[in-house]
């Protein structure tokens, strides 16, 4: 690092020369700020995922037990889980603030709003994939209704059930970042901060590229639990 | 209770009124957000869909077709947009290449599945009237995959205008330089905006929709 020298216009605080000049990465910066900036948002990050993951798993979940025991059903749930995908992320949070005010809420609710259609399409799809003979052969074999969805109908369907998970994370995580305009938690809050200081370049890229490493290793480790959970497939199939 | 219900209420009548107070800046700005989005997706279709369509009938490039959705749905939208403001500064080619960028996987890898999935029996039987491997693909091909290559359209076209709403932070104008700009049109202003882009997102939704169910019904064109 050279020291700064000359004039330079415009000044990103009193760091390195290359914070002020606004390189194109700073390690210096990243060192300075991983503990009272990126780490705390990455931490939120995750938090905003996981929590927006397991509740949209598990309202899906009861909807698609609703729509594949009810075929009736089905159509509607699809439509509405349609229309809350069409709605663009940023409108969608706009929308939820007069509701749930600046709030963790409103986050949450629009990400799980969008993983909704991914995580119901994959299940029901998963579920009606089933042979109707494998089905027939539990119920001959004695198995009760429950018995035949627990053991043999939600297994095999949990591949695809699986390939919508990886695809709902990992939209979540993108999404998240998003949220950080209404709400200043996760990944999304550095890069809002570096637009708004005539963007600082090296927070962009250190945020940015973390979401993009978090949506990548989040896809990873569910590749491997696919795979934990389902043996018999041996590879996951292209989503 | 009571109060803060009535403040909810009343913020979305102040929007409604807004809407009906300001039709013009509205036009304007939806006009503006189409074009952005028109141009990408645009952009995006001519790129994506030949690449597509050809790998699809060569059945080739399985992996690639398969990487580029998975990256493509890696890359949140903000982040291409904060990317390319670094990269090419404020102005149409930032928005437009993020856009781009962002619409090409659900085609692409659409189309790539869509051709690659039909009936190889078909494709056969084209090829044993004396089709040319083109013919095949535009006559026999197509047809059976358009249904699917219009649901990555459809897609692609939900991606790239909720992104056409975040590209206002890198003066994309559109609808979401209303959203961003609390301070000039107020709580009202923000909520229409945003009313107004999700509206114009489900309509462009629809029409696809209905564009693919036509598709699909539409019976194969005897050569």
């Amino acid at each position: 690092m050279t020291l700064a020298g000359g004039p330079v216009i415009p000044n990103f605080g009193s760091g390195s020369s290359c914070e002020v000049t606004n390189g194109w990465f700073c390690t210096d910066w990243v060192r300075q700020h991983w503990s009272d900036t990126l780490q705390p948002a990455l931490v939120q990050h995750i938090e905003l995922t996981v929590i927006a993951v397991a509740a949209g798993l598990a309202i899906a979940f009861a909807l698609a037990l609703a729509g594949f025991r009810y075929r009736l059903l089905d159509p509607p749930i699809g439509f509405v889980s349609d229309f809350l995908y069409t709605i663009p992320s940023l409108a969608l949070f706009q929308i939820l603030l007069p509701v749930t005010g600046i709030s963790v809420l409103t986050v949450e609710i629009a990400l799980v709003s969008y993983t909704l259609l991914i995580l119901y399409r994959n299940m029901i799809e998963g579920l009606r994939a089933v042979p109707a003979e494998i089905v027939d052969v539990a119920r001959g074999s004695g198995f009760t209704r429950i018995q035949t969805f627990t053991r043999v109908e939600l297994p095999l369907a949990l591949p695809t059930i699986l390939a919508g998970l990886r695809i709902a994370t990992v939209s979540t995580v993108s999404i998240a970042t998003v949220a950080s305009f209404v709400v200043a938690k996760g990944l999304g809050a550095p890069i809002f901060t570096a637009l708004e200081q005539d963007v600082f370049k090296t927070e962009i890229f250190a945020a940015g590229g973390m979401v993009v490493a978090l949506a990548l290793v989040a896809d990873g480790l569910l590749v491997l639990l696919q795979r934990a959970l389902t043996p018999w497939t041996r590879s996951g199939r292209p989503a | 209770m009571d109060a803060l219900r009535e403040a909810r209420v009343k913020t979305f009548v102040d929007a409604f009124r807004f809407i009906a107070d300001n039709p013009h800046l509205l036009l304007v700005k939806t006009a503006e957000h189409l074009e952005l989005s028109g141009a990408a997706l645009g952009i995006a279709l001519l790129l994506a869909l030949p690449v597509g369509l050809w790998l699809g009938h060569l059945h080739r490039g399985l992996f690639l077709a398969a990487s580029i959705s998975n990256v493509g749905r890696a890359l949140p939208s903000l982040v291409l947009i904060a990317f390319g403001l670094t990269i090419f500064g404020i102005g149409f080619w930032n928005n437009t290449v993020a856009l781009v960028v962002l619409a090409i996987p659900p085609v692409l890898t659409n189309a790539y599945f869509a051709v690659d999935a039909v009936d190889r029996d078909v494709v056969d039987a084209a090829r044993g009237m004396g089709m040319t491997e083109l013919q095949v693909l535009r006559r026999v091909e197509l047809p059976l995959a358009l249904p699917l290559v219009f649901a990555g359209i459809r897609i692609a076209a939900i991606f790239v205008i909720a992104t056409a709403t975040i590209a206002a932070i890198a003066g994309g104008g559109g609808l979401g330089a209303i959203i961003v700009n609390r301070a000039s049109y107020g709580d009202a202003g923000v909520l229409a905006a945003s009313l107004c882009v999700s509206a114009l997102a489900f309509l462009a939704a629809l029409i696809l929709s209905l564009v693919r169910r036509a598709a699909s019904r539409r019976p194969v064109p005897v050569p």
